[in-house]
C-alpha cells in the first residue's frame, strides 16, 4: 500500500540545511515535503562544533554569512527558541608575527563585510586574556560572532518547519529519484517498511555527506570526500573562555557554553563514509594543543568524544544553486565543516532561487559547474 | 600508531576485568601456556564481589569476617590470581578509556598507553541498577553495592541509622552483614511482596545452598527484631542537606522512617560500555531488562577475537562468572589454534555448559522473585532528578517525550542532556529507558539504548601530556610475557 | 506487609543534618594515622582509607553540584557514578572514592577558580 504525495518542493535531507530550507519554503506559502532518513539534525547538523563565525571565511563566502549572520538573532521568533546562541565574539588566534600579519590583511578585506574586527596583540592582550597559554601572540576579534548548540538547533528548525506547514517525515530514506516529464518522481522508504511515492515540481539535495548520492542520480557528482572531525567536551568549568576561539592556521577551537563545559574541535577521526569513530592519536595531539592553549584546562576532566560525518569539497567551499544539467533541481551540501553559521542563510537563499528564481546573495562561487 | 597489525604473525591477550570471570579466565589460559595481559581498574584483583580491603594499610579483619559465608570462595579466585602474577602481565589501578578494533587505550598513573590486542576477553562487571526516587541524591543516600563497599572495603558504615531499600538478595545480604558487624539497621524496605519470592522458590532450588543462604539472611535478621516490610513503595527521602528520614508506602499508608543513611538498589546493571566501542552487537534482554552483547554460549561476541565473561555480559553472579571465564578461555584457546578436542577438554566444556545452564535456571527465578518495580515511573514526581550529574528531571523528559520530538533514548539525550554527564547514563539510564517506555507506550526495548562514546570514565586531558606514543608497540618485538616498554 | 506490625506506632526522632559525619567507622580502627587537610583544616584518617570516607567521616558532603549548588557526598563507592570528583589546593582532580589518603594532601570540596580568570 504505498503513500501517494504531491509537494511544490522535496527537500531531501534533514539536516540544518535541509530544513531550514523547508522552513522558509513553507513560509512563503509552498506545499513542501521534507525527507530524512534517519533523525533531523542527528548526523552532522547536530554533531559538530557549534560555531556561529563569520571570521574566517573567504571572501566568496561572506555576502552569505552575513546573510545568515542576521537570521541567527531571530531565531526565538523562527523556531521557537535561541538554539544557546550566545554572541561570545570569535577570537582568532596569532601564534606569531606572521599570524598577526595575515590577521591583519584579513580584517581589510572582511572589514568591510561589517565583520568589526579588532587585532589585539603585546601587553594588553596578555591583560585582557591571562588565562591564554604563552604561544598565542595576539589575536582579531569579531564582536558579533558567537556559537549555539548544534543538538538543539537542527531539531528546531524542522519542528518549526512543521509547524509552518511542510510535511516532515523522519526515518524515511529515498531509494529512487527519477525524472518524469516536469516533475520529479522520487520513491521513499519508512524503517517500517511503507513505501511513499512523491510526485514533486522541485528537488532540493540538502543531503549532506551523503548529497554526491543524489547529485549523481543526474550525473553531476563532485569529488567530495568525506570528513570525520574530532570533538571532546570536558566536565563543566567554573567559566573563563569568554569567546568562540579559533587559532589562525587551524588545527583547534574551543568554545565554553553557559553550563561550564568546554568544547573542544580539531583533527580528524576514523570513517567509512556512513559511521565514524574518533581516534586516539587525534585526542592525544590536540589535548596537548589544548592544553597548551588554555592551561588551565590541563586538570580538567575529559568526557566524551565523538565525531561525524561531514562532506569535504577540494576548495572547502559548498555547492549551492542550481543543476547544471536538470531544471528545478536545486543542490545545498559539501559544506566542508562550515555550515552551521551558513545554513539558515542557505535556506533563505534557496527559498529565494525556488520562488524568484533568483537570489540578491552571491552565488557564483558555489557553483556546481566549477567541477563539471 | 600502526593499524595494520598482522593477527597473525603474534597473538596478544587481553582480559579486561579480574573480578572471578577475569581471573579463572586468565588461570585458563596460562594452564595452556598463555601469558595475557590482565587490565584491572582495581588496585587489587577480586572484582567487587571480591573486593579486597587495601593492601599494606594494617586491615586486619579475616576472609570469614569480609566474605562470610563466601569466604571459601573468595580466598580461592585470591590465591589462584597470586599464584598466576609470576605468569602474566596485570596491571591494576588501570582504567580501560577507549577501545578500537585492535587496540585498547588505558590510563595508570596519570600516563595513557595503548595496549595493542588480538584476542579480548571483556570481563568488566557490574554496578547496581538504579531506579531513582524523590530525594534520592541527597547526601546519606547511596547503592546497596556502595553499602556493601564502605563495610568491607573501608570497615566503614554508610551512617548511624540505615534504611535498607529495593530489591533482590544483595538487599538482605548488605543488611545482613551490617547487623552483623553492629551497625543499626532502621528497617529492610523490599520492594517486592513475598508471595513473588514463594512462586519463584522451584527456580530458585536450582542452586539450592545459594538460596538456602538467601533464607539464612532474611531469617537472622527477623530474628533479631530487624524491621523487614516487603511489597512497599518507595516514596521519598528526606532531609535538610543530607538524608534524615525515609518514606515508603504500604498499601494505602505512608510510613515514615527516620534515618542518616539509605542504602538502595534493584539488582545488578551490566558495565557494557567497552563491548559497544569494541563493535560487539547487542541485543534487548528481557530477563535482565537490559541491552547486552550478544554472546554465544561460549561467550564468543560478534566480533572475532571478542569474548564476554561475567556480569559485564549479563547478570548472573559470582559463581557463573567464574565459570563463564573459564569457558570464554576455552573458546579464546580453540580460536587461538590450541587443540581443545580432546576427551578430556571436551568433557570440561560439556560440564561448564552443564552449570551454567543451571545458574541461567536460577537466575530467572531470581529475577521473578525480585522483580524491579513495574511501572516505576508512574511514580515519579516531575520535579524529581533522574539525571543526577547534569540535574535533569522527570518533568523535563516527559516534556519532550510528550511534544513528540524523542521517542528514543539517545535523541532524548542529545535534546535534554540527560545521560551527558559523568556518569554517561550508567546511574540515569535505566530510568531514562523507563520513562520513554511509560511516556509513549512502547515497550522498553524500542526506547533504545544508550551509544557508548569514549572515554567511558572520565579522564583528566593532561594524558595526553604524559603518554608512550612515541614508542611503536610493534608486535613482533614483544615477547607475549613482557611488557609494553 | 510488615515483620513488625507495632513498628508504625512508635515515634522517633528526626536525626539533624549536621549533628555528627556521614559515615561510621565500625572497625579496623588500628591502623596508622594519615594528616591531611580538608578545605584548609587539619584532619586525621587512617592509611587505607579513601579520601571519600576521609571526608565523610568528617563531614556530611564532599562537593556541591555546579548547576543547583546542592550537596552531594557520593553515591556508588565504586568509581561509576563519578559523583565524587573533588580537587587537591595543587589543582588535580581526584575520584574520591577510588583514591587513598596520603599524608599531606590538601583536598578541597569547593573548586578553586581559574588561575587568572
Amino acid at each position: 500500500m504505498t503513500e501517494k504525495l504531491r509537494f511544490d518542493v522535496l527537500v531531501v535531507g534533514g539536516g540544518l540545511v535541509g530544513s531550514s530550507t523547508a522552513l522558509m519554503l513553507a513560509k512563503r506559502g509552498l506545499k513542501v515535503g521534507l525527507f530524512e532518513r534517519r533523525y533531523c539534525g542527528a548526523q552532522a547538523s547536530g554533531v559538530n562544533y557549534g560555531g556561529v563565525r563569520r571570521q574566517g571565511r573567504p571572501a566568496e563566502q561572506l555576502p552569505l554569512a552575513v546573510r545568515a549572520r542576521s537570521i541567527w538573532d531571530r531565531l526565538p521568533e523562527l523556531v521557537g527558541t535561541d538554539g544557546e546562541f550566545v554572541v561570545s565574539g570569535h577570537l582568532r588566534l596569532a601564534r606569531s608575527v606572521a599570524d598577526l600579519a595575515a590577521l591583519e590583511a584579513y580584517a581589510q578585506l572582511a572589514n568591510p563585510y561589517g565583520l568589526d574586527l579588532q587585532l589585539m596583540s603585546g601587553p594588553t592582550f596578555r591583560r585582557r586574556y591571562p588565562w591564554l597559554g604563552e604561544a598565542a601572540v595576539g589575536g582579531s576579534l569579531c564582536p558579533g560572532d558567537g556559537h549555539a548548540n548544534p543538538r538543539v538547533v537542527s531539531p528546531a528548525f524542522a519542528r518549526a518547519a512543521r509547524a509552518a506547514g511542510a510535511d516532515v517525515r523522519e526515518q524515511t530514506a529515498v531509494t529512487n529519484i527519477v525524472r518524469a516529464g516536469e516533475r520529479f518522481v522520487v520513491q521513499a522508504r519508512h524503517d517500517s517498511g511503507a513505501v511513499i511515492e512523491v510526485q514533486s515540481d522541485w528537488l532540493v539535495n540538502a543531503a549532506g555527506a551523503w548529497g554526491n548520492t543524489v547529485a549523481g542520480s543526474f550525473g553531476e557528482a563532485i569529488p567530495m570526500e568525506p570528513i570525520y572531525p574530532n570533538m571532546w567536551v570536558t566536565e563543566p568549568l567554573p567559566f573563563f573562555i569568554d569567546h568562540n576561539l579559533g587559532v589562525y592556521g587551524g588545527g583547534i577551537y574551543a568554545r565554553q557554553v553557559t553550563r561550564g563545559n568546554v568544547v573542544i574541535g580539531g583533527g580528524r577521526g576514523l570513517g567509512d563514509g556512513e559511521y565514524a569513530q574518533p581516534l586516539t592519536e587525534t585526542t592525544r595531539t590536540v589535548m596537548r594543543a589544548a592544553c597548551a592553549l588554555l592551561p588551565a584546562l590541563k586538570d580538567a576532566l575529559l568526557l566524551r568524544t565523538w565525531t561525524g560525518v561531514e562532506g569535504s569539497t577540494p576548495d572547502d567551499n559548498p555547492v549551492i544553486g542550481f543543476s547544471r544539467t536538470t531544471p528545478r533541481l536545486l543542490h545545498a551540501f559539501g559544506f566542508s565543516g562550515g555550515g552551521f553559521l551558513l545554513a539558515p542563510g542557505v535556506g533563505e537563499v534557496l527559498s529565494d532561487l525556488v520562488v524568484e528564481g533568483a537570489t540578491s546573495t552571491p552565488l557564483d562561487a558555489f557553483s556546481i559547474e566549477r567541477f563539471a | 600508531m600502526s593499524t595494520t597489525i598482522d593477527k597473525n604473525s603474534m597473538h596478544r591477550v587481553v582480559i579486561v576485568g579480574a573480578g572471578p570471570a577475569g581471573v579463572r579466565a586468565a588461570e585458563t589460559l596460562v594452564a595452556a601456556g598463555i601469558a595475557p595481559v590482565v587490565i584491572d581498574e582495581a588496585p587489587r584483583a577480586g572484582g567487587q564481589i571480591y573486593r579486597q580491603p587495601p593492601a599494606d594499610a594494617g586491615f586486619a579483619r579475616s576472609k570469614r569476617t569480609l566474605y562470610g559465608m563466601e569466604a571459601g570462595k573468595a580466598d580461592a579466585v585470591h590465591s589462584t590470581m597470586t599464584t598466576l602474577l609470576a605468569k602474566i602481565d596485570y596491571r591494576p589501578d588501570t582504567l580501560v578509556w577507549g577501545c578500537g578494533a585492535a587496540q585498547l587505550d588505558t590510563f595508570h598513573a596519570g600516563r595513557q598507553r595503548t595496549v595493542l590486542h588480538s584476542h579480548l576477553l571483556i570481563a568488566t562487571g557490574a554496578t547496581d541498577r538504579v531506579l531513582p526516587f524523590p530525594g534520592w541524591t541527597l547526601p546519606g543516600v547511596y547503592t546497596l553495592g556502595a553499602a556493601q563497599i564502605a563495610l568491607k572495603s573501608q570497615g566503614c558504615a554508610i551512617g548511624r541509622r540505615v534504611v535498607f531499600a529495593g530489591t533482590g538478595p544483595l538487599l538482605y545480604l548488605v543488611a545482613y552483614q551490617y547487623a552483623k558487624a553492629g551497625a543499626q539497621v532502621e528497617a529492610v524496605l523490599d520492594t517486592n511482596p513475598f508471595s513473588r519470592q514463594i512462586a519463584a522458590t522451584p527456580r530458585l532450588l536450582r542452586q539450592p545452598s545459594t538460596f538456602a543462604k538467601g533464607l539464612y539472611y532474611v531469617g537472622w535478621l527477623a530474628a533479631r527484631g530487624v524491621r523487614i516490610e516487603r511489597g512497599v513503595t518507595l516514596v521519598r527521602a528526606t532531609g535538610d542537606k543530607a538524608v534524615q528520614a525515609m518514606t515508603y508506602r504500604d498499601g494505602d499508608q505512608e510510613l515514615t522512617i527516620p534515618c542518616d543513611a539509605v542504602g538502595f538498589g534493584y539488582g545488578l546493571r551490566s558495565e557494557t560500555q567497552l563491548a559497544d566501542l569494541a563493535g560487539c552487537r547487542f541485543r534487548f534482554d528481557a530477563l535482565n531488562r537490559a541491552w547486552l552483547p550478544e554472546r554465544d554460549s561460549a561467550g564468543r561476541s560478534s566480533v572475532p577475537g571478542v569474548y564476554l565473561a561475567g556480569d559485564g555480559a549479563g547478570i548472573a553472579g559470582a559463581d557463573a562468572a567464574e565459570l563463564a571465564g573459564r569457558r570464554a578461555a576455552l573458546a579464546m584457546l580453540e580460536d587461538l589454534g590450541h587443540r581443545v578436542g580432546s576427551a578430556d577438554v571436551q568433557a570440561q566444556v560439556a560440564k561448564l555448559d552443564r552449570q551454567l545452564a543451571n545458574i541461567a535456571q536460577f537466575r530467572i527465578g531470581l529475577e521473578q522473585a525480585f522483580a524491579p518495580p513495574p511501572d516505576c515511573a508512574s511514580h515519579w514526581p516531575d520535579n524529581m532528578t533522574v539525571c543526577r550529574c547534569e540535574e535533569i528531571d522527570a518533568g523535563t523528559l516527559r516534556r519532550c517525550i510528550r511534544a513528540g520530538e524523542a521517542s528514543e533514548i539517545n535523541r532524548l539525550k542529545a535534546l535534554t542532556r540527560v545521560g551527558m554527564g559523568r556518569c554517561q547514563g550508567r546511574m540515569c539510564g535505566a530510568a531514562a529507558a523507563e520513562l520513554l517506555s511509560a511516556e509513549t507506550g512502547k515497550p522498553i526495548a524500542e526506547a533504545g539504548r544508550l551509544r557508548g562514546q569514549a572515554p567511558i570514565k572520565p579522564v583528566p586531558l593532561s594524558i595526553a601530556m604524559m603518554d608512550e606514543a612515541s614508542q611503536a608497540d610493534h608486535l613482533a618485538a614483544i615477547p607475549e610475557h613482557a611488557r609494553d616498554d | 506487609m510488615t515483620n513488625l506490625p507495632s513498628a508504625a506506632s512508635v515515634v522517633q526522632p528526626l536525626i539533624a543534618a549536621d549533628a555528627a559525619p556521614q559515615f561510621v567507622r565500625l572497625t579496623e580502627t588500628h591502623r596508622k594515622q594519615v594528616t591531611l587537610t580538608l578545605d584548609g583544616v587539619a584532619i586525621t584518617a587512617l592509611t587505607g582509607d579513601t579520601v571519600l570516607s576521609a571526608v565523610l567521616l568528617h563531614a556530611r558532603r564532599v562537593r556541591d553540584t555546579e548547576f543547583s549548588g546542592e550537596p552531594r557526598a557520593g553515591f556508588c563507592l565504586m568509581g561509576a557514578c563519578q559523583d565524587c570528583w573533588v580537587q587537591l589546593e595543587e589543582g588535580t582532580r581526584i575520584r574520591a572514592c577510588s583514591t587513598f589518603v596520603k599524608d599531606g594532601m590538601r583536598v578541597l570540596t569547593r573548586p578553586l577558580g581559574v588561575t587568572g580568570a
